[in-house]
C-alpha cells in the first residue's frame, strides 16, 4: 500500500468551494529511461485518480508519464453535504491506493 | 593488436550509428505531428479558440523533472454553463500528453494545479471543454535548463 497524503478542511460552510491536495508515493517511471547497459526499464506508473463525493465521482483525472513522480494533484469542489470523499490511485502493475476523509458540511 | 587508427575508426563507427539510433533527423516534426495528433484526439477536430484558460507555469524552468503547472479556467461552473474537461499538452516530451482531466458544475471553480515533467525548451497547451462542445485553450512558452530524461539523449 502506497503512502498518500490528502490535505483538505475538516469542516467547510454549505456551498463553499474547498480545495483539495492529493499527494501519491509513487516513482512514475517514464518507461523511457534505460539502464546503463541499455535495457529500457518499463513503464509503471499511476493512469488513473479519482475522486469520490459520498459515492458520486466529482473529479477525476487520466494521468501520463509526464507527470512527475510523486503526482501532486490540486483541485476545487463545492461543500454540499457532510459525508466522505474517498479518493483512488490506480496504476501500472496493479497498483491502487485509497484514502477516504471526513467533510463536516456546517 | 588494435592499433590506434583500427580503434579511433571502430569507435567513430559506433559513436555515429549509436546516434543515428536514437535521434531521428526529423525529430521535432515527428513530435509537433504527435503533439496536432493528440490534441485532435481530443478535439475530435473542432475549432480551438484562444481565450478563457490560464495556463500559469514559470517560464524558466531549472528542473525539467517536476515543474509546477496550474490551469484555471474562466466559468461559473453551473449546470448549465460548465468545463467539462482540461486537457494539457508539451510540444518536446516523447508522448505529448500530460495530464486529462474531467471535472464538472460540483467542482464549484475550474481550477487544476499538479507537477510535470517538461523534456525540452518548447510549448506547453491546455484545452478545455466546456459543456456547450466548445474548445478553449492556452499555451506557454517555456526554457527548460534541466531537462526530465536528460539521460535518454532525447533532446
Amino acid at each position: 500500500m502506497a503512502r498518500v497524503v490528502v490535505n483538505l478542511p475538516g469542516q467547510a460552510r454549505r456551498g463553499e468551494v474547498i480545495e483539495i491536495r492529493t499527494l501519491a508515493g509513487h516513482d512514475m517511471e517514464t518507461g523511457f529511461r534505460r539502464t546503463q547497459l541499455g535495457e529500457l526499464i518499463p513503464r509503471n506508473i499511476i493512469t488513473r485518480f479519482t475522486c469520490s463525493y459520498n459515492g458520486v465521482e466529482v473529479f477525476r483525472a487520466d494521468l501520463h508519464p509526464a507527470i512527475a513522480a510523486n503526482p501532486l494533484i490540486t483541485f476545487t469542489t463545492v461543500a454540499t453535504e457532510s459525508g466522505t470523499l474517498e479518493f483512488r490511485w490506480t496504476g501500472d502493475n496493479g497498483f491502487s491506493a485509497t484514502h477516504t476523509a471526513t467533510l463536516t458540511v456546517v | 593488436m588494435t592499433t590506434r587508427r583500427q580503434f579511433l575508426v571502430l569507435a567513430c563507427g559506433g559513436l555515429a550509428t549509436g546516434v543515428q539510433a536514437q535521434l531521428p533527423p526529423n525529430i521535432a516534426a515527428l513530435r509537433q505531428a504527435a503533439l496536432q495528433e493528440a490534441m485532435r484526439k481530443v478535439t475530435g477536430g473542432a475549432e480551438v479558440r484562444r481565450g478563457r484558460v490560464k495556463l500559469d507555469l514559470p517560464p524558466l524552468i531549472d528542473n525539467g523533472n517536476a515543474v509546477p503547472l496550474e490551469v484555471t479556467v474562466e466559468s461559473p461552473m453551473t449546470p448549465a454553463d460548465h468545463v467539462r474537461a482540461i486537457h494539457v499538452f508539451t510540444e518536446k516530451n516523447p508522448q505529448p500528453n500530460v495530464i486529462g482531466a474531467r471535472l464538472g458544475p460540483r467542482a464549484g471553480r475550474a481550477r487544476l494545479a499538479t507537477r510535470a515533467r517538461i523534456a525540452d525548451t518548447g510549448i506547453v497547451v491546455a484545452i478545455a471543454q466546456m459543456s456547450d462542445g466548445s474548445f478553449w485553450s492556452d499555451s506557454v512558452n517555456v526554457v527548460v535548463t534541466l531537462s526530465a530524461c536528460l539521460e535518454d539523449g532525447l533532446i
